[in-house]
């Protein structure tokens, strides 16, 4: 039997005001969380479908011309179409975000497992490196780590993950620690599972509710970094479009009062960082609700 | 003698996520000016909620839903919020249970007497509340000195004789004692309770004392409530619920005092578990654990009866 | 710690690809040369040594000369300072005003509209990039209302050298009672100082409402109620100084998103401080002054803590008897 698109966006519709009515806001968050950031998802994959002109065409219509008619949001000082620059823009940022929060936590959840595991020496040291970048800055460290590497899409994302390692990894140490002394993990040992065994199959499952949390947050700050690292001009060559790189060049229009060029990059920035965030604090308050003190 | 305090038809729910807790339900008292009425039953019988309830100190969700509550002949649950603030502190003034966190920690002894003066009597300056805090130390037998000094700097014992003198240095009439004693040791509290006594005297007080402690109210209670899932079982002389209570709940309830004398072999219990407030029981709260219990008390809740000038919510005395 | 942290900054500034000297001498100057500054810089020694002698003059507060300009890092870094410091503390105060008194409002509200309001706000604002935040209210107030200045730390007809002397302009037009100028150099630092404090104050917004929420339930608020005292002075006196304290600590460890933000804050107000500093010898390539900065920056946020255990220890009596 086939089920038609509207009956099923009626499911979908139903099952979430259910919950919502037993999660009450924190669920509602999530989900407008959620669509914000399936929406603009869905920008970044349809891009070329969705854009009118292609990002880089300088000759879309007339230069710097204010938000209306064929140009949605306007053109810039090359004449190129803003809103075409956003949608492809999206694919930029999502990109760099993304990866650079996989490839933090899963360099910092495994470090934090093997070093809250082993403990001794190994964990001693790791644990004080990993302290002391934790404390400083991130944005400067990565605007050091972007200046001296250059600019790549590949080097800002490295650039953007090593600043949360650390985080994932003290997370995941101290879950690590305290499960290890847990009943269930020695009856475990008593039966004589292997470190490795207890380490997958004991530790990681408890470790990854939390983690998901945290990987949303991340995903949300790394957006901001991204966007700050391209806005101050490192990290991004010009011919990549950008939205933090568009509200640099459209910063030396601001006098003139073409608000057009600014505002709509950062708004996206920042509606996609709300997106995740809210996603990341609807998901703590349901999965455990005193689970982020913050 | 006055009557003081009127409770009429009190009824106090929490609504809560499932359902609604009938904390408090139709309780009548009268307060007589000067007695020390023993407020007495198990947690969660409803006690402390109607201690709270009579200064409108109800932490939400509670509501009082029905009823009145005289003082003076004026019904403070119709009480604007700035009658009532004028009420708590200066009329009635309440204490309880661990003066360790009852006091602000951050704040200096003498800091928290002289905001209680202030915020009663207006035009007093500091040099005369600062006098009378220090006066109230020295009849309370504290050094005036400690003053100066702050909350966790002193004993427990010393602690619940500050808040005492606190709540009594606007010369209140009517005393809520909530649990005073549970967080002191026995020396200690046979100390607090001699010192209520005399209190007592001393300023005319009229003292509700909540508590679950049956010592306590045999020291110092004239009249003695007894509670029990959110209804009052009986009222009477305290003298003479001891020597013969009337309700099957306070039967139960003095027979399993263990007794050094007597040659038990077991402890006495009441079996059966508190209701639950939310669904409590038809007719009387307490007939699933009554050994007295009869077919009507299924049915209807019993009507309050006068037995020698004493109060009991029984069936067996209709 | 610090000891890790000024390795880390050693390690992450020699990373990069290329040679420094060449791209700074212009890509095209012969070898010899090349060799010659090389040894003049002691880039040929062993790494080993280099390092030491990296910590060494560290511990001597030397922080080497300027690969650029003819001028000691250590100076250019003096010279900026002042700036940062004045807007960093002109955003601390903004943020806790903003968010402690909107979270405790939040919290006295609890569950009514103002309360989702404010820990929406709370949500929101820390992902608005400071950046942004920054050029939208200079768009705003600058461009289209043309009330506040966007850039720099006085206007055209003030000069700074009239009455400089710690380099916190604040401070020093109050000492020399040149009011005028006072008043130009705080209209100077509204914005920015906005931009900086906004961003942050969310978190604060959060933390204070959390704090608050616990110490509203405590035996001796009901205890404060039960003597008559009025619920404004409970909330904001008695209840937020309780909850203040572990704000305090929360503030030490924010240090490091202030040093961000101002950065990021600086270079959109063209405020001539730290941050700018950075960013403008980063494009320059001049890497000791760079490195001086980071190292600056790293002892700041050690010393960040340090200084909140102080302060700390003076607000609760209960840690100093």
């Amino acid at each position: 039997m086939r089920y038609s698109p509207a009956a099923g966006i009626g499911w979908v519709i139903s099952r979430c005001a259910g919950l919502g009515k037993k999660y009450g806001l924190e669920w509602w968050i999530l989900v407008a969380g959620a669509i914000i950031i399936l929406a603009i998802v869905s920008m970044a994959l349809f891009a070329g479908s969705i854009a009118p002109f292609s990002p880089y065409d300088q000759d879309t219509g007339p230069q710097l011309a204010p938000p209306g008619g064929e140009h949605l949001m306007g053109t810039d000082n090359l004449q190129r179409d803003v809103w075409s620059r956003i949608v492809h823009g999206s694919r930029t940022i999502l990109r760099v975000a993304v990866l650079a929060a996989i490839i933090s936590s899963v360099l910092g959840i495994t470090l934090g497992l093997i070093s809250g595991f082993s403990g001794g020496f190994f964990d001693r040291v790791l644990s004080l490196v990993m302290d002391s970048v934790y404390s400083f800055p991130g944005l400067i460290l990565a605007i050091a780590l972007a200046a001296m590497l250059g600019p790549g899409v590949i080097n800002i994302t490295l650039s953007v993950a090593v600043i949360y390692i650390p985080t994932y990894f003290r997370l995941v140490r101290g879950q690590t620690l305290s499960i290890k002394e847990e009943l269930y993990v020695e009856a475990a040992k008593a039966i004589g599972a292997s470190g490795s065994t207890i380490l997958w199959q004991y530790i990681f499952p408890n470790v990854i509710a939390t983690t998901v949390v945290v990987f949303t947050l991340n995903v949300a700050d790394a957006i901001m970094i991204e966007a700050a690292l391209t806005y101050l001009g490192l990290g991004l060559p010009p011919s990549i479009v950008d939205w933090g790189m568009d509200l640099s060049m459209g910063k030396k229009f601001l006098p003139s009062g073409q608000w057009w060029l600014i505002t709509f990059p950062g708004a996206m920035i920042s509606l996609l960082a709300v997106g995740f965030t809210m996603l990341g604090e609807g998901l703590a308050e349901i999965l455990n609700p005193r689970l982020l003190e913050r | 003698m006055a009557t003081i305090l009127e409770i009429e038809d009190l009824s106090v729910h929490f609504p809560i996520n499932i359902g609604t807790v009938q904390a408090v339900q139709d309780v009548n008292l009268r307060l007589e000016q000067g007695e020390v009425m023993g407020l007495v039953g198990e947690s969660g019988c409803g006690k402390s909620t109607l201690g709270f309830s009579i200064v409108r100190l109800l932490r939400p969700p509670g509501k009082i839903v029905k009823g009145r509550i005289l003082y003076h002949g004026q019904d403070i649950v119709q009480m604007s919020q700035k009658e009532i603030l004028s009420l708590r502190g200066r009329k009635i003034a309440m204490i309880f249970q661990d003066p360790l966190t009852s006091l602000n920690p951050l704040f200096r002894i003498d800091r928290q007497f002289i905001e209680t003066l202030f915020t009663h009597e207006r035009g007093l300056d500091k040099k005369t509340a600062f006098r009378r805090a220090e006066k109230m130390l020295e009849s309370l037998g504290i050094s005036p000195e400690r003053l100066s000094e702050y909350p966790h700097q002193m004993s427990g014992g010393m602690r619940q004789r500050i808040m005492i003198g606190m709540g009594l240095i606007l010369n209140p009439d009517l005393l809520i004692a909530d649990e005073p004693t549970t967080a002191l040791d026995v020396i200690v509290e046979a100390q607090f309770l001699d010192l209520l006594n005399d209190l007592r005297r001393q300023y005319n007080l009229t003292i509700i004392l909540i508590t679950h402690n049956l010592g306590n109210v045999a020291q110092l209670a004239d009249r003695i409530t007894v509670m029990y899932g959110g209804t009052i079982a009986e009222v009477g002389q305290a003298n003479t619920i001891f020597e013969d209570p009337l309700h099957p709940y306070t039967q139960g309830l003095l027979s399993s005092i263990p007794n050094i004398k007597l040659d038990q072999p077991k402890l006495k219990t009441m079996p059966g578990s508190p209701p639950d407030l939310v669904d409590p029981p038809s007719g009387c709260v307490f007939h699933p654990r009554c050994p007295y219990v009869k077919e009507i008390c299924r049915v209807q809740k019993p009507e309050t009866f006068t037995e020698d000038g004493r109060l009991v919510s029984c069936w067996l005395y209709g | 710690m610090v000891f890790i942290l000024l390795s880390i900054v050693f390690v992450v500034l020699r990373i990069m690809p290329g040679d420094p000297v060449s791209s700074m001498l212009g890509g095209h100057a012969p070898e010899s040369v090349i060799e010659q500054k090389k040894e003049a810089l002691g880039l040929n020694r062993p790494i080993a040594l280099q390092y030491l002698h990296y910590l060494w003059q560290i511990c001597r507060l030397d922080l080497g000369d300027s690969m650029v300009f003819k001028q000691r890092v250590t100076k250019a870094i003096a010279e900026k300072i002042p700036a940062t410091i004045e807007l960093t503390i002109c955003g601390i105060l903004i943020t806790l005003f903003l968010g402690v008194f909107l979270g405790a409002y939040a919290a006295d509200r609890r569950g009514m509209v103002q309360d989702y309001v404010i820990r929406l706000y709370g949500i929101v604002v820390y992902c608005i990039p400071v950046f942004w935040m920054g050029l939208m209210l200079q768009l705003i107030f600058g461009i289209w209302l043309d009330m506040l200045p966007i850039a720099g730390r006085t206007g055209p007809r003030v000069f700074a050298s009239t009455f400089e002397k710690t380099g916190l302009y604040v401070l020093d037009t109050i000492l020399v009672r040149d009011f005028s100028a006072l008043g130009d150099v705080l209209i100077h630092l509204v914005l920015p100082a906005f931009t900086l404090g906004l961003v942050l104050s969310g978190i604060f917004v959060r933390l204070t409402r959390a704090n608050m929420l616990d110490v509203l339930k405590a035996d001796y608020i009901t205890a404060a109620e039960a003597r008559g005292i009025r619920h404004r002075k409970i909330v904001y006196k008695h209840a937020l100084k309780n909850a203040f304290i572990p704000i305090l600590t929360m503030m030490g460890l924010q240090i490091a998103l202030l040093m961000a933000g101002a950065v990021l804050t600086e270079t959109t107000f063209s405020w001539p401080g730290m941050g700018r500093l950075l960013l403008e010898r980063i494009y320059l390539r001049d890497y000791p002054t760079i490195q001086g900065v980071i190292i600056m920056i790293a002892l700041i946020v050690a010393m960040a803590s340090l200084i909140v255990d102080i302060i700390y220890a003076i607000v609760d009596p209960r840690v100093r008897y």
